[in-house]
């Protein structure tokens, strides 16, 4: 089977500095990234490949010059193309040229409803109002737009501030992300994690939110792994659906995938991705059920959670193979618990800084 | 909480479009973030999605097409555009 998406990770850049970023700890450099041609040999070689949807990503897109030659061509390939971005460096001229060029979807960003709080979150002062500026934009030009809010200790109070925000910028969907610890944000887990009692408010606030919003708006919930009791069915099985192109033209089955040692990943650069999806040994690796361990390989789940996510199984326990430890049929389920709840809190470590160089806000 | 209201005459939302996937023969609903199949029947309702044709006109449009009673038709294509329509997938 042919994967129906693809994550386009144009560059790394990024002018924020999101403490819960999942990207890599090191992150490729702008002089390792793709030119525009090679990127729209790739586009070419998805669409022929059955790829449907192209995820426009980063670090934030906007930082390529050539974001929309590179949208127009992905268009062009007939791919439908969503551009993932945290908003800063597309102004409404650049929009409208993005539009022009086929963009079909926008899905923006925000850290939290309070411009100071959000500011803080992302490292970026004045972030939060380029945010709602582009999402009215969006919404102005009749284009379709989700808005995405990651989920943690310091916004998880304000679910319904954040949702009733993307309903008042005309948003259709939004999407309401727990933080995951992969890359960055495991550094920063223990202040991003929140505490038991704010997972149950927020579990609570979710369902009335459903309700309230049913009809006008779609909110996707993801759910916060570490007090899961089933793991999610990450990337919907690794190497079935989706495959992941970083800036430098390596192709991950997941874009936490490279922290797995061992595996090999094969480059558009040098090979053609039909080729890479069907044979590379990084998509070999944990495809099907046959890696599988116990409690997986007799589980009758085994079909349809895939024994959760590989990178997290190898965060906590050590073992890529394991059970995702958010199971509750996993020996560290309690381990996973026991880490959650002994979070403090605290500063975070931004890129590019000295570590807890700034203080939390709330 | 609001009932999802069908459109008079539907249209597919901005940001949602049929497309024939070659690869796999078929028909499918590109949506944000998701993709929806739209086998038979489906796609033959939502290419006349179009904001110009009326339910009234799609479902007798169908009536022609497919040999079912038109009450049956009607009752299918209502219970999928409102489906749809909940999902934030149509615009009038």
């Amino acid at each position: 089977m042919n994967p129906l998406g693809m994550l386009a990770e144009l560059t790394h850049r990024c002018p924020l500095g999101c403490p819960y970023c999942s990207n890599p700890l090191a992150l490729e450099d702008r002089a390792g990234e793709m030119d525009t041609a090679t990127w729209i040999g790739v586009f070419q070689q998805a669409a022929d490949m059955g790829v449907l949807q192209v995820h426009l990503s980063g670090g934030e897109p906007a930082s390529r010059r050539d974001l929309i030659e590179l949208t127009q061509a992905a268009s062009d390939a007939g791919l439908y193309t969503n551009l993932i971005t945290s908003a800063i460096g597309i102004d409404a001229d650049r929009l409208q040229r993005l539009k022009a060029a086929g963009l079909d979807h926008v899905q923006v960003s925000i850290q939290d409803t309070d411009p100071v709080v959000s500011d803080h979150i992302a490292d970026y002062k004045g972030a939060h109002a380029r945010k709602l500026a582009l999402a009215e934009a969006v919404t102005g030009l009749g284009m379709a737009l989700t808005v995405n809010a990651v989920i943690h200790r310091a916004n998880i109070a304000n679910l319904s501030g954040m949702v009733a925000l993307a309903a008042s910028l005309g948003a259709g969907r939004v999407e309401i992300a727990h933080a995951q610890y992969y890359g960055w944000a495991l550094r920063n887990r223990d202040a991003l994690m929140p505490t038991r009692e704010q997972i149950d408010q927020a579990m609570h606030e979710m369902d009335a939110l459903q309700a309230r919003y049913a009809g006008r708006l779609v909110i996707d919930s993801v759910i916060p792994d570490y007090y899961a009791r089933r793991p999610k069915p990450c990337m919907g099985g690794w190497g079935q659906k989706s495959l992941n192109v970083t800036p430098s033209g390596l192709v991950l089955p997941c874009h936490a995938a490279a922290t797995i040692p061992g595996l090999t990943f094969w480059s558009v650069r040098e090979r053609r991705l039909e080729d890479i999806w069907a044979n590379s040994p990084a998509f070999e690796a944990f495809r099907g059920t046959a890696w599988m361990k116990e409690p997986c390989q007799s589980c009758s789940l085994r079909t349809v959670d895939f024994g959760g996510c590989r990178c997290q199984a190898l965060a906590i326990t050590g073992d890529a193979a394991a059970a995702d430890p958010s199971c509750e049929l996993s020996p560290y389920h309690s381990h996973l618990q026991v880490l959650a709840e002994q979070a403090s809190g605290g500063d975070y470590a931004y890129r590019g800084r000295k570590e807890s160089a700034v203080g939390s806000v709330r | 909480m609001d009932e999802p209201v069908l459109p008079e005459r539907p249209r597919l939302a901005p940001g949602v479009r049929l497309h024939f996937d070659k690869t796999r023969a078929a028909w499918v609903l590109l949506c944000p973030e998701r993709i929806i199949e739209a086998e038979g029947p489906a796609s033959e309702i939502l290419k006349r999605c179009d904001g110009t044709r009326s339910v009234a006109v799609i479902v007798d449009e169908l009536a022609a097409v497919f040999a079912v009673d038109r009450a049956v038709i009607a009752h299918d294509v209502t219970e999928m555009l409102t489906d749809l329509a909940g999902k934030r997938l149509l615009a009038s």
